[in-house]
C-alpha cells in the first residue's frame, strides 16, 4: 500500500512505528514466558548461578503437591460463584439503567466506583468492614451472624472474597452491558412485542441472544480477573485464617518467593496457565455457537 | 395504568438507591472513621466523628511517605501511559497500512499473548531483569509496562486505524508529508478518542497495580501508592485512626479525578470493550 523507495528507508520506517512495541513486547512478554517454560525443567532456588536440568521432575512435584490442588479446588469454586454473581448482578443493573429514567448515568457512575481504586485498598476497606462494623452492628442489633468477625471463620472468610469480588466487579461488567444493551436495536424490541411478546418472553427470546457478544467479553474478564486474583486475597484475609482462603495465585507466589522452589513454583505458574487459557478459550467458543445476527 | 406504572418506577429507584447505598456505604464508613480516635473507632466504628480532626492525615502522611509514593505513583503512570499510547498507535497504524503476512502473524501472536496471565510470567521476569541488574528502577518498570500494555493497545488501536480512510493519508503524501508526518498530523489526531479509551483503561490498571511493582521496587523511596498502603497497613495494624486516613489518601486522588472525567472514564472502559 504505502510503501518507501529503497530498502533502507523502508526498514527504517519499520524499526521507528513498530521496533519500540514489539522490543519491549518479545523482552517482557516473550522471552520470559519462553524462559519460564525452560525453568519448570531445571532445579533452580533463586540464588544459585547455575542451575541443572531435572526433566519433569518439577511436573511431579506439581501433582504431589496436595496444597496446589487444594488451593486450586477453592480458587475453582470461587471463581464459579463469583462470576456467576458478577455477571447476573451487572447484567440486573445495566438493564434497569438502560430504560432511559432520570439519574440513570448518575447511577451508573456510582456503581462503576469500586473499580477505580486497586484491589490492596479494597480488600484494607473490607477488612475493616468485616472485623469491626459488622461486628459492632451484629453485637447491638443482636444478629448471631454478624455477632463475630467473617474473616476467623473459613467458610465465612471464604464468602467475604466471593462478596468483596462481586462488589467490585459487578460496576465494571455492568458498564460492558450497557454497551450492549445500547446496541441491541429497538425496532426488533418493537417488532417482538407487536407479536406478543412480553417481559420474560422478550428477554430469553430477544434481548438475551443478541446480548451473547457482551457475556462472552464479560465472562472473559471475570474468569480471567477471578482466577489470577491476588490482591484482595492479600489485603482482605493474607490466606487466613490457617491458610483456609489461600487462592492458587498465592500459592504459587509463596511456592516461589517464600520457600525459594523456583522450579516448581514456575511449573505450577505454568500448569495454572494452561487450565486458565483452556477454561477461558472453551467458554469463548461455546458462546460463539450462540451468537445470533440482529 | 398510570398509577401503577407510577408506583413501579417508584420502586425501581428505591431499589436502585438501595443497591447504590450499599456499594458506597464502606467508603462512607472509611472516611467517618479517618477523622476519629483510635478508642472512638473500635468502641462504636458506625458513629459520626465529634468534630473534623486532621491529626490522623497529618500522621499518615508522613509515616507512610505519602508524597513521595504519589509523585512515584505519578511519574510511572504518566510515563507508562504516554509511551504505551504513541507506540501502540504507531504499530497499529503501521500493521493496518502494511498487510504482509509478517505483520499479520506478528499481530495474532500480539492477540493471543493477552491471554496469558501475569503470574505465569513474573518468576522469569524477576530472574532475568535480577541479573541484568534492571530492578528497583523506575525507569524498568515504565518499560514493563509498556511491554504488557501494549498488546491490548494496539489491539484497540487496530479496529480504529482500519476506519480512517486510507485516502486521507495518502492526499497528506501527495502534498508532501512523509510518513512520519503524516501519522503524527493526519493519523494521531483522527485517533484522540481511542487514545483517550486507552489511556484511561491504562491508568485504571497501572495507578492501583499491586503484585508487578511489589517485585520490581524494593527500596522504600521508589514505593507506590498501593505498595506504601499495604506497607503502612502491616506496620500499624492496632491503630485504625491512621490506617483510615491513609487508605482515605490513596482513594482521594483517583476519586476526585472521577469526578471531574466520570462520563469519559466510563465511554472509555464501554468503548474498550466492544472491540
Amino acid at each position: 500500500m504505502i510503501a518507501e523507495k529503497g530498502v533502507w528507508n523502508r526498514l527504517r520506517t519499520r524499526l521507528l512505528f513498530t521496533g519500540p512495541t514489539l522490543f519491549a513486547f518479545l523482552t517482557v512478554m516473550i522471552v520470559p514466558f519462553v524462559y519460564g517454560i525452560y525453568l519448570t525443567f531445571t532445579n533452580w532456588d533463586g540464588i544459585a548461578t547455575s542451575h541443572t536440568l531435572v526433566g519433569f521432575q518439577n511436573y511431579g512435584e506439581v501433582f504431589r503437591d496436595r496444597d496446589f490442588w487444594q488451593s486450586f479446588a477453592l480458587t475453582l469454586k470461587y471463581v464459579l460463584f463469583s462470576v456467576v454473581l458478577i455477571n447476573a448482578i451487572a447484567f440486573a443493573l445495566a438493564y434497569a439503567l438502560t430504560k432511559g429514567m432520570r439519574g440513570q448515568s448518575l447511577f451508573r457512575a456510582g456503581f462503576f466506583v469500586p473499580n477505580l481504586v486497586g484491589g490492596i485498598v479494597l480488600g484494607f476497606i473490607w477488612q475493616f468492614i468485616f472485623s469491626k462494623v459488622l461486628v459492632y452492628f451484629g453485637t447491638k442489633a443482636d444478629i448471631p451472624l454478624l455477632s463475630y468477625s467473617w474473616l476467623t471463620d473459613p467458610d465465612k472468610a471464604f464468602w467475604s472474597l466471593v462478596i468483596v469480588t462481586v462488589w467490585q466487579y459487578a460496576g465494571y461488567m455492568m458498564v460492558i452491558f450497557v454497551a450492549g444493551l445500547m446496541n441491541v436495536p429497538n425496532d426488533i424490541l418493537e417488532a417482538a412485542s407487536i407479536d406478543g411478546a412480553r417481559g420474560w418472553m422478550r428477554m430469553r427470546k430477544m434481548t438475551l441472544p443478541l446480548m451473547v457478544p457482551s457475556f462472552i467479553v464479560t465472562i472473559f474478564l471475570s474468569l480471567q480477573r477471578c482466577f489470577m486474583v491476588y490482591d484482595v486475597n492479600l489485603s482482605l484475609t493474607n490466606g487466613g485464617p490457617f491458610k483456609s482462603t489461600e487462592f492458587v495465585s498465592m500459592h504459587v507466589y509463596e511456592k516461589a518467593f517464600l520457600s525459594r522452589d523456583y522450579g516448581v513454583g514456575q511449573a505450577e505458574a505454568f500448569v495454572l496457565f494452561l487450565l486458565v487459557a483452556a477454561v477461558t478459550l472453551l467458554q469463548v467458543y461455546f458462546s460463539k455457537k450462540l451468537e445470533v445476527e440482529a | 395504568m398510570a398509577a401503577r406504572n407510577f408506583a413501579a418506577s417508584w420502586l425501581k429507584y428505591a431499589a436502585l438507591t438501595v443497591c447504590l447505598l450499599l456499594f458506597i456505604v464502606p467508603f462512607v464508613f472509611l472516611l467517618l472513621n479517618s477523622f476519629k480516635e483510635n478508642n472512638a473507632i473500635t468502641s462504636n466504628p458506625m458513629s459520626l466523628p465529634d468534630r473534623f480532626n486532621f491529626h490522623n492525615y497529618t500522621y499518615a502522611v508522613g509515616k507512610m511517605g505519602y508524597m513521595s509514593a504519589f509523585w512515584n505513583t505519578l511519574i510511572i503512570t504518566v510515563a507508562s501511559v504516554l509511551l504505551i499510547s504513541l507506540f501502540a498507535a504507531m504499530t497499529a497504524h503501521y500493521f493496518v497500512r502494511n498487510q504482509t503476512k509478517v505483520n499479520q502473524y506478528t499481530f495474532l501472536i500480539m492477540v493471543a499473548s493477552m491471554i496469558i496471565p501475569f503470574q505465569a510470567i513474573m518468576i522469569p521476569l524477576v530472574k532475568i531483569y535480577g541479573s541484568l541488574g534492571m530492578l528497583n528502577n523506575k525507569a524498568s518498570l515504565v518499560y514493563m509496562y509498556l511491554g504488557f500494555g501494549s498488546s491490548l493497545a494496539v489491539f484497540i488501536y487496530h479496529g480504529f486505524v482500519k476506519s480512517i480512510p486510507a485516502e486521507l493519508e495518502e492526499a497528506a503524501m501527495i502534498d508532501g508529508c512523509t510518513r512520519t508526518q503524516t501519522f503524527f498530523r493526519i493519523v494521531l489526531p483522527v485517533l484522540t478518542p481511542t487514545t483517550a479509551t486507552i489511556a484511561i483503561l491504562n491508568v485504571l490498571w497501572i495507578w492501583n497495580d499491586f503484585l508487578l511493582p511489589s517485585l520490581v521496587l524494593v527500596n522504600p523511596e521508589q514505593r507506590t501508592l498501593p505498595l506504601s498502603t499495604y506497607n503502612f497497613y502491616g506496620t500499624y495494624t492496632v491503630d485504625y485512626g491512621p490506617l483510615m486516613a491513609g487508605l482515605v489518601l490513596t482513594v482521594l486522588p483517583i476519586i476526585v479525578v472521577y469526578l471531574f472525567a466520570q462520563k469519559y472514564i466510563i465511554q472509555g472502559v464501554m468503548q474498550g470493550s466492544i472491540k
